[in-house]
C-alpha cells in the first residue's frame, strides 16, 4: 500500500513538473510574450525602455524561465499576476475558498440526486421511469455548462445549483449502467429470493462491487466540477478560480495562467489518485 | 428506438439542409443592419426578431447553425486523425512508446476540458479577424480534443497488435508502416468511426461554451455560442422567449446526435 501511495506521489509529482513546463512553453511561444505595452509610451527614455526590456530578459530562456518560476514556488513566491497587479499566491488564496465551496456543494448535490434517481430505478423496474431519467439526464448533457449558468443568474439560483446540473447527467448514467449491472448479477436474484433485504442487498452484495468503479467515478466529477466553475463562476460574478482563470484568459495574463494550469492539474491528479488508493483499501483482500 | 433514430436523421438533415440552404431563405445576410428596427419582436419580415443592433435572427441563427454544423465535423476530423497517429502507433509500437504515449494522454486528460480550452485560447490573439477566430476555435478544439480517442486508440491497436492475424503477417515477411497501415489501421476503422461521431457533439457543446465566455468566435460572425451569449442580457425567460430559439436548435440538434450516436457509444 505504501508503495503504491509512493508511486502515485512520484508520477503526480512529474506530471505537475511536465505540465508547468509545457505550459510555461506555450506561454513563452505565444504570439505578444515578448512585447510590454508599457514600451509604447512616448514619455520613456531610451534608458526606461531598456529597464523594461532588460526587466523581461530572465523569461527569454524557457529553462531559466521555468527553474527560476520553480524555485519561488518552493517559498511560496508564484509572481505577480500583470492585469491585476496583485501576487499570484494571494490571489490563489482569496478565491480557491470560493471555488471549493460552490463546486464542493455542487458535486454533493449531483452526486446525492444522481445516485438516489439511478438506485430507486434499479429497485423500481420501471420502462416508464427509466426513459424519464434517460431524457432529465440528456436533456442536461445537451445544454452547455455556460447556458446552466446564464439559467442559474436569470432564475436567481445559486451558482451551485448550475455546477449540480453540469455534473449530474454524468455521474447518472454511469451510476445508472453500473448498479444495473451489479443488480442483475445471479448471486443478487439468489439473495432476493431468499428475501434478503434491500438495503442489506445493497450495502453488502452491490456497493463491494459497484463501489471501487464509484469511487473512480468521484476523483473524474472533481476534474468535471473545477471546469464547470469557469463559466458558473465567471457569469455567475463569483470570485473563485474559474473566475480568475476566465479573467486571466481574458486579459492574457500569462503568468497567472501558468499558476492557474499548475494548480488544477495538481487538484485533479490528487483526486484521481486519492480515489485510486481509497480503492485499493477498500478492495477486499484475496489468498 | 429505431423510429426515434430515424427522427434524429431526419432532424439533422434537415437543420443541415436549412442551414446549407441560408443565402436563398435569408438573403438579407447575418450582418446586415435593420437601424429602423432594433431589439424587434418575431414579424412576417423578421421570423425571429432582430437583435439590439438590428440584425434579423433568424439569419443570423441559420448562418450560425451552418457554421457550428460544418466545423465541428471538420474538428472532430482533426482530432481522430491525431488520436489515430498518436494512439494508433504507440498501441501497434507498444512497449516504451505506449508507456510514453500514454502519459502524454493522462497529462492531457488531467487538466478540465474546458480549463485547457480557454487556456490555449488565451495563448493566441483575441483580437483577431471573425473568419480567423472562426478557424482558431475550431482548430484549438481539434488539436486538443484528441486525448481521450487516442486512449481508446491505443488499447485497440495494443490489442490488435498481438492477435493472430498480425502475427501471421508478420511471420510472411509484413513489417513497420506497411504491417501498420495495411492490416492494423484497417482494423481499426469502427472505433475511428464512433470516436469521429463522438467528438461532433462535444465539439458543437465547447464552442458554444467558448460563445458564451466571450472567447470563440468574433462579431459579426454567428455561430451557436455567439447567438447564445445573447441569452446573457436576459431578466426573465418569459420575457422575449424568441431569443431562446438558438438554445432550443441546440438541444433538439444533440438530443438527435445522442440518439443517432448510441450504438458507436457502445464501439468507442
Amino acid at each position: 500500500m505504501l508503495g503504491r501511495i509512493a508511486r502515485h506521489i512520484a508520477s503526480i509529482a512529474a506530471l505537475v513538473l511536465i505540465g508547468g513546463l509545457l505550459s510555461a512553453t506555450l506561454v513563452r511561444m505565444a504570439p505578444g510574450f515578448d512585447s510590454d505595452e508599457r514600451e509604447l509610451d512616448p514619455s520613456l527614455n531610451a534608458e526606461s525602455v531598456h529597464a523594461l526590456r532588460a526587466e523581461h530578459a530572465g523569461e527569454n530562456n524557457i529553462l531559466a524561465f521555468y527553474s527560476a518560476y520553480l524555485r519561488g514556488a518552493m517559498h511560496g513566491e508564484l509572481g505577480v499576476s500583470h492585469s491585476l497587479g496583485q501576487p499570484v499566491s494571494r490571489l490563489l488564496g482569496e478565491r480557491w475558498p470560493v471555488t471549493v465551496r460552490v463546486a464542493g456543494i455542487g458535486l454533493l448535490l449531483g452526486w446525492v440526486a444522481a445516485a438516489l434517481l439511478a438506485f430507486v430505478g434499479c429497485l423500481w423496474q420501471r420502462p416508464l421511469y427509466h426513459i424519464f431519467g434517460g431524457a432529465l439526464s440528456g436533456a442536461f448533457l445537451c445544454i452547455p455548462a455556460a447556458v446552466l449558468a446564464l439559467a442559474s443568474v436569470i432564475l436567481n439560483a445559486p451558482g451551485y445549483l448550475a455546477i449540480a446540473f453540469i455534473v449530474f447527467p454524468k455521474i447518472y448514467r454511469y451510476s445508472r449502467n453500473l448498479l444495473g449491472k451489479s443488480y442483475a448479477l445471479p448471486h443478487i436474484t439468489a439473495a432476493r429470493a431468499r428475501g434478503v433485504g434491500e438495503m442489506r442487498i445493497l450495502i453488502c452484495h452491490v456497493l463491494p462491487i459497484a463501489g471501487p468503479q464509484l469511487i473512480a467515478l468521484a476523483g473524474i466529477t472533481v476534474s468535471l466540477a473545477l471546469g464547470a466553475s469557469i463559466p458558473v463562476e465567471s457569469l455567475c460574478g463569483l470570485p473563485g478560480i474559474g473566475q480568475l482563470a476566465w479573467q486571466a484568459a481574458l486579459s492574457r495574463d500569462l503568468p497567472l495562467l501558468v499558476n492557474l494550469t499548475v494548480l488544477v492539474t495538481l487538484v485533479t491528479l490528487l483526486a484521481n489518485s486519492g480515489a485510486d488508493v481509497m480503492i485499493c483499501m477498500t478492495r477486499p483482500r484475496q489468498g | 428506438m429505431k423510429a426515434a433514430r430515424v427522427l434524429a436523421c431526419v432532424i439533422v438533415v434537415a437543420v443541415c439542409a436549412l442551414s446549407l440552404c441560408a443565402n436563398w431563405l435569408a438573403p438579407g445576410g447575418y450582418a446586415k443592419q435593420f437601424r429602423e428596427a432594433p431589439g424587434a419582436p418575431p414579424s412576417r419580415e423578421h421570423l425571429l426578431g432582430t437583435d439590439e443592433v438590428g440584425r434579423d435572427r433568424f439569419a443570423r441563427v441559420l448562418y450560425g447553425t451552418r457554421i457550428s454544423l460544418l466545423l465541428a465535423p471538420a474538428a472532430a476530423l482533426v482530432s481522430t486523425a491525431l488520436a489515430a497517429l498518436v494512439g494508433g502507433l504507440a498501441g501497434y509500437l507498444g512497449g516504451i512508446w505506449l508507456k510514453v504515449a500514454r502519459a502524454f494522454t493522462d497529462l492531457f486528460l488531467s487538466l478540465p476540458w474546458l480549463f485547457l480550452l480557454i487556456t490555449v485560447r488565451a495563448l493566441l490573439p483575441l483580437n483577431v479577424s471573425p473568419l480567423s477566430s472562426v478557424l482558431i476555435t475550431f482548430l484549438i478544439l481539434g488539436l486538443l480534443g484528441w486525448a481521450a480517442s487516442a486512449r481508446v486508440l491505443s488499447t485497440s491497436a495494443n490489442t490488435l497488435r498481438n492477435s493472430d492475424f498480425v502475427l501471421q503477417a508478420r511471420a510472411s515477411g509484413a513489417h513497420g508502416p506497411r504491417l501498420f497501415l495495411i492490416h492494423v489501421l484497417p482494423n481499426l476503422k469502427p472505433v475511428l468511426y464512433a470516436q469521429f461521431w463522438i467528438s461532433i457533439p462535444v465539439f458543437i457543446l465547447s464552442e458554444a461554451n467558448l460563445g458564451v465566455l466571450g472567447l470563440g468566435v468574433a462579431e459579426p460572425l454567428p455561430s451557436w455560442g455567439s447567438l447564445l451569449r445573447e441569452l446573457e442580457g436576459m431578466l426573465s425567460f418569459r420575457e422575449e422567449p424568441w431569443r431562446l430559439v438558438p438554445l432550443g436548435l441546440l438541444i433538439v440538434v444533440l438530443t438527435s446526435f445522442q440518439l443517432l450516436l448510441e450504438k458507436e457509444e457502445v464501439t468507442a
